[in-house]
């Protein structure tokens, strides 16, 4: 294999194209910079790739995909080609005795094209948790440091919701919910009767026009891919400014393999292999913003093996893969009688919940530490392939009975979704295979993994409150958990939430972190790790709005010591 | 009008590769791409050839379907939905279903031959339906074990069926699914029935 240089070198490249390479991109070059972007995935062609308002018969396979594959939990034929399981040439390899799973997206604009644009703020308390109740650390920045860039990254993107006061779930700039649905007047009634909190939901879409884009049309498929741009994703909406600038060169198919660093300590390129090439190619620049997802941005690190380095790039503290988390997450749901009677309607609405359940119990002493937010949603959604596997289960039998049944029931089913904050702890972690390399020659990553009890509790006062909700509410709670077995009280194996964060986290010592405040490297000045990687802890927020805010933050701080001539000639 | 869904895709990917700030599309240019797709789906309407079942074992899957799944006055059955045509296509991609399908259909008809002497599509309706009835109830395996393949393969077929039924045109408008479609402003939720 021959090893081909670019000459060119360029001010800034960034590793990934998602949430956090996407923010960085716009920040960096509308701040004057020239930024290569690499992308290990090709770029996403919404009139080709999005596949919006199509009906399953429309399509040969009702949107099961070959073989019914959506069945066997392979995607589905209508979603946006955004990510996947299993990649094939690509794997990961989970340690004897742990289960873990990892979702990847190979595309421009990476995870945030699969995400549900939930974009919730961190609370003051979710920075300083050491502080609060003794557990992990805190944060080496505070949610002062962070709030302008959640209004930055909010008035950019556009975030529906309402002002609420609840002290676990800050407000930020929103735009006007929509109304709710069915389903959500129901629980919110059965909630208001619990004193459990239940607000109109803060998602990622447009209820209004905003910065050119139009507002949503209330399809309910943000999954398809908007062919609108009415959601947010990175693709639609970080890259296209950061493209007008003239300033971005956007490379896909380049599967980064390892930073290189000079003699001066510091980064000097990232190697790189051309997928369609199969040939190695590097990028020369001044400095280097890492934002390949957590475990991604963790393993590039891992493969930065050099003599000045001999345990990983930016890693003499030995964090790096270390504290890895995942997001809480336990599922219910119910039967609610009274949909039964509710007339034929259009029920889709935005791609996702208009109302959730904020943390409410954070005014008392609970039997876990920290909290969890509920998501919820079901209904008169579009029929789809397996939608009625447990009707037959349950009916049994054949014929205009099951027909019948099959109408009377359909649309009178709620889901409910925990989603809570995890405490960091040793078990957790991922570290570089000692024997597995990808189809690209690049090592991979194997993961440890074991909930520890707090989690457990967690997981079982989910199962609790949405049995009462669901009672409360005249339904009948159908979901069966159990204390034991592999996932007790329903909890979900790590990684499947698919909320990794954690593995290259920042702090206020070089002993015990990796990185600043600003997602510098303590160990390398012009190494900066923006995505999930830097996270302290995982609180019961969805990450994304957290990342972009963090990495429209650092992005400011390197343009100012790009300006100030700290990263060098 | 005279402008072909070519048209409107290939001038959706110029929007998408001239460096336009932002990668939208007028909606209503998006909502004729898709109506087209439809009507070209309809002008390419035919006579289905399946592609794994044998034409006796095809005759026994429509049939079967369609007593999952029949005709009623409120709306047409099982093969008019298509899902015949769909079980056909996705067993023809899976080794699992070929087995579990194919294998089910013999079982069915080796049965009938042990109890009633002719195939299941040669039995009189009562005799279909005194098998169907035994093997469409899991707590029939209990009184007779040697019962659990068919009542696994028709617990199967039945999922299938209404995986066929109900993702079709005919389905979804029985069900009363409204929506897929442009909505300005969500309108909320009428009221809900004490």
């Amino acid at each position: 294999m021959q090893v081909q240089r670019t000459p060119k070198r360029y001010d800034v490249c960034i590793i990934g194209s998602g949430a956090s390479g996407g923010t960085a991109a716009k920040v960096l070059t509308e701040g004057g910079l020239n930024v290569a972007l690499l992308e290990a995935g090709p770029p996403i062609v919404p009139a080709r790739d999005y596949k919006e308002h199509v009906w399953p018969y429309e399509l040969p396979h009702r949107g099961a995909g070959v073989g019914a594959g959506a069945r066997q939990g392979a995607g589905d034929e209508f979603m946006a080609p955004n990510g996947a399981w299993e990649i094939e040439g690509e794997p990961y390899v989970a340690a004897p005795g742990s289960r873990f799973r990892w979702f990847r997206s190979r595309i421009v604009g990476g995870r945030t094209n699969h995400w549900g644009r939930i974009a919730l703020r961190m609370a003051p308390v979710d920075f300083k948790v050491r502080t609060h109740d003794g557990m992990g650390d805190d944060w080496p920045v505070s949610y002062d440091d962070v709030a302008p860039y959640y209004d930055k990254v909010e008035s950019f993107i556009g975030v529906f919701g309402t002002k609420e006061n609840i002290p676990s779930a800050p407000d930020g700039i929103f735009l006007p919910p929509p109304r709710p649905r069915c389903t959500e007047t129901i629980i919110k009634k059965a909630c208001d009767r619990l004193s459990i909190l239940c607000v109109p939901s803060r998602l990622a879409i447009l209820t209004k026009p905003l910065n050119g884009r139009p507002a949503c049309h209330n399809c309910a498929q943000c999954g398809r891919g908007c062919i609108t741009a009415s959601n947010f994703s990175s693709s639609q909406v970080m890259i296209p400014p950061a493209e007008k600038t003239g300033r971005l060169t956007m490379i896909t198919g380049a599967m980064a393999r390892e930073l290189v660093v000079g003699k001066d300590g510091k980064v000097a390129a990232v190697s790189y292999i051309d997928k369609a090439t199969r040939t190695e190619q590097r990028i020369h620049a001044r400095a280097f913003v890492v934002a390949g997802s957590a475990c991604e941005s963790a393993r590039l690190l891992l493969n930065s093996k050099s003599t000045l380095f001999p345990d990983g790039l930016a890693n003499s503290s030995g964090v790096v893969g270390r504290n890895l988390m995942d997001t809480v997450g336990s599922d219910g749901g119910g039967y609610f009688p009274q949909l039964e009677k509710m007339p034929a309607h259009n029920h889709d609405g935005v791609g996702g919940m208009h109302m959730y359940l904020p943390w409410w119990k954070f005014d008392r002493k609970n039997d876990f530490l920290r909290g969890y937010h509920t998501e919820f949603g079901g209904g008169r959604g579009m029929p789809g392939v397996s939608d009625f596997d447990d009707l037959c289960d349950d009916y049994e039998g054949y014929g205009v009975g099951l027909k019948r049944e099959a109408k009377k029931k359909y649309g009178t089913y709620i889901g409910f979704a925990g989603r809570g904050e995890m405490i960091p702890n040793e078990n957790c972690y991922c570290e570089i295979d000692p024997a597995a390399v990808d189809q690209w020659g690049i090592p991979v990553l194997r993961f440890h993994w074991k909930w520890s009890d707090n989690e457990i509790k967690m997981a079982k006062d989910m199962q609790e409150t949405y049995r009462q909700i669901v009672e409360a509410a005249g339904g009948v709670y159908l979901t069966k958990t159990s204390p034991d077995g592999p996932h007790p009280y329903g909890i979900a194996d790590g990684g499947v939430i698919i909320h990794e964060v954690g593995t290259v986290r920042m702090g206020e010592h070089a002993a015990t972190s990796a990185l600043n405040g600003y997602c510098q490297a303590h160990d390398v000045k012009n190494l900066f790790v923006t995505d999930g990687a830097c996270f302290v802890t995982n609180a019961d927020k969805n990450p994304t709005l957290t990342i972009m805010a963090l990495t429209w933050r650092a992005s400011e701080y390197l343009l100012d010591e790009a300006k100030k001539g700290n990263l060098g000639a | 009008m005279s402008i072909t869904r070519r048209d409107i895709l290939k001038s959706l990917t110029l929007t998408a590769m001239s460096g336009s700030v932002l990668r939208v599309i007028p909606l209503e240019a998006a909502e004729m791409a898709h109506r087209m797709v439809k009507a070209e789906k309809a002008a390419a309407n035919q006579v289905y050839a399946p592609k794994f079942f044998s034409a006796h074992a095809y005759k026994m899957l429509q049939s079967l379907c369609q007593t999952i799944i029949p005709a009623d006055e409120e709306a047409k059955g099982a093969i008019e939905a298509g899902a015949p045509e769909f079980i056909d296509l996705i067993t023809s991609e899976n080794k699992e279903y070929q087995v579990m399908l194919g294998g089910g259909l013999m079982w069915l008809d080796n049965t009938c031959i042990d109890r009633y002497g002719n195939a299941y599509l040669d039995c009189t309706a009562a005799q279909q339906k005194e098998i169907l009835d035994l093997i469409a109830y899991r707590k029939n395996a209990k009184s007779d074990p040697a019962l659990g393949q068919g009542i696994e393969f028709f617990g199967w077929l039945r999922k299938l069926t209404a995986d066929g039924f109900f993702t079709s045109e005919i389905g979804i408008s029985y069900l009363g699914y409204i929506g897929n479609t442009f909505v300005a402003e969500f309108p909320g939720c009428p009221p809900v029935p004490e």
